[in-house]
């Protein structure tokens, strides 16, 4: 494991996140109302992924004044998506003095092989997994923090669901192998030895694991922390649906009391409708945003 | 045995008992009111200090935290100290103001400049540990500007207090639950006990 000081210090604000939500926002204004709900943290973007999804196009780095706008709005975190394998997207952002980058595959991928080499970085990123391996690669390439991928800007948690459950299970599963099973394992995830060890033996992954793509609704929230999420990320979940304020409000109130149904129906009682959303089956593999990375 | 919470509202609060379990003691989470009766002290933990302050606030937890500040010892760290504090900058927003001390947040810049560092011990925390330094790791942290007269300085960097005392609670401007040096944490526990007796 990469225990030095640098690293630490990475991995050091993901925990200051823990039990908190991210919010996504376009404009000083939405985060603004995101940090007086509670936010832990904003994501600074120029298209929720619901519009990225709708609109098309090529989804990059959103721009530099935006962010600044928003940097300068809030006293929170603000966290910032780069493209897959843009490392000078990322190395503007980390210039901006941004808190955390996303390497996301909400916008277009750079390069089809590779991803950024994080560790060359001073500021912290976090990535997406599905499953084990995929999570365990991102960490060897220097990723502080780990999310589900979700399916970003679906409004569906189905998918967030199934990656965190596959997450978990996989973790639990490499705890009982032998010491020869795990270099097996190893091979079979693509994830280096070193790293598969140390989560065989800790029964949990090296960083923050938090949930991300498809959470709309406190009740989303809730489950996708029962099943192991440490923090939630909600996209489009909250600028997309008729009560942004007031439900920004109740999925913080729902990750901190994501074990207490009592309170978790105060912070549903007064909601209306959630943001629009799509039955994920009936997408075809190329509207997919979780396919992308590797 | 003392029994110790860890507000659980949002932060680092597992890497809180982790640091207190290491010292045979099983810190309970606290989410409401009810949880801090049967307690005898109470950790703040670091994290977001606006979110755990819309939290309390929408909870109606600031009073019950006050009052129980009254009587009885609470450490916080980084977030904890901001809402410890009797006045706080870079926002100005409230705070449960049971330390009399000014705190800025966000006073080393954003998370590029966050770091771990050597820091300095002072006064009683450097005679009893007969140490001089220790590591500090500081996230986003803040600074303290101002220290009343009941406050004791327990270590400082780069000039400033970082480690202080008023009474019965402490306050880390940067985090020991994340270094694996349990001096801090074995220091709060002597003043509960101390309470205690």
């Amino acid at each position: 494991m990469y225990l030095d000081d640098a690293f630490r210090v990475k991995v050091g604000l993901a925990e200051m996140l823990k039990g908190g939500v991210i919010m996504d926002v376009t404009n000083a204004e939405q985060a603004v109302i995101a940090e007086k709900a509670g936010a832990a943290a904003v994501m600074a973007l120029e298209r929720v992924p619901a519009d990225i999804r709708k609109e098309g196009g090529v989804a990059r780095m959103a721009p530099i004044r935006k962010i600044r706008e928003i940097m300068e709005a809030v006293s929170i975190p603000v966290m910032a998506k780069a493209r897959i394998g843009h490392f000078m997207e990322a190395r503007i952002l980390e210039a901006l003095k941004v808190d955390y980058i996303d390497e996301s595959e909400v916008l277009t991928p750079a390069d089809e092989e590779h991803h950024i080499d994080k560790r060359a970085f001073t500021v912290p990123f976090v990535c997406g997994a599905r499953n084990l391996g995929e999570a365990l690669r991102r960490i060897a390439e220097g990723a502080a923090m780990i999310r589900t991928k979700g399916e970003a800007g679906s409004g569906n948690v189905v998918e967030a669901v199934r990656h965190m459950r596959t997450i978990m299970r996989e973790i639990k599963q490499l705890t009982v192998l032998g010491k020869e099973e795990l270099v097996a394992e190893s091979k079979k995830m693509g994830a280096p030895l070193e790293l598969v060890e140390w989560v065989a033996e800790h029964g949990k992954l090296p960083v923050p694991n938090f949930s991300a793509g498809g959470i709309a609704t406190p009740a989303d929230a809730a489950l996708v922390m029962q099943l192991g999420a440490e923090a939630v990320f909600v996209g489009s979940g909250i600028f997309k649906s008729e009560d942004p304020e007031a439900r920004a409000r109740a999925i913080v109130k729902a990750v901190t009391y994501y074990n207490d149904p009592q309170k978790l129906l105060e912070a549903s009682e007064e909601l209306g409708m959630g943001m629009p959303g799509i039955d994920v089956a009936t997408l075809e593999e190329s509207q997919l945003l979780q396919t992308r990375g590797w | 045995m003392s029994r110790v919470g860890v507000l659980a509202l949002q932060g680092d609060f597992e890497a809180h008992q982790r640091a207190l379990a290491d010292l045979g003691v099983e810190a309970v989470q606290v989410r409401t009111a009810r949880e801090l009766d049967s307690l005898d002290a109470l950790v703040i933990p670091g994290g977001e200090s606006t979110t755990m302050l819309k939290l309390l606030e929408s909870e109606n937890l600031l009073e019950p935290l006050r009052s129980f500040g009254l009587e009885r010892p609470i450490f916080g760290t980084c977030a904890g100290a901001i809402l410890l504090a009797r006045q706080v900058e870079n926002p100005a927003q409230p705070s449960l103001g049971l330390i009399d001390i000014s705190v800025v947040r966000n006073a080393y810049g954003r998370q590029v400049d966050s770091r771990v560092a050597r820091i300095r011990l002072e006064g009683e925390l450097a005679r009893r540990s007969g140490r001089q330094e220790i590591e500090a790791v500081f996230i986003r942290a803040p600074i303290i500007r101002r220290t009343g007269d009941g406050v004791r300085v327990l270590a400082s960097y780069q000039g400033d207090p970082v480690l202080i005392e008023q009474g019965r609670h402490l306050v880390a401007t940067f985090h020991p639950e994340l270094s694996p040096d349990r001096l801090i944490h074995r220091y709060f526990l002597e003043k509960v006990e101390a309470c205690e007796s």
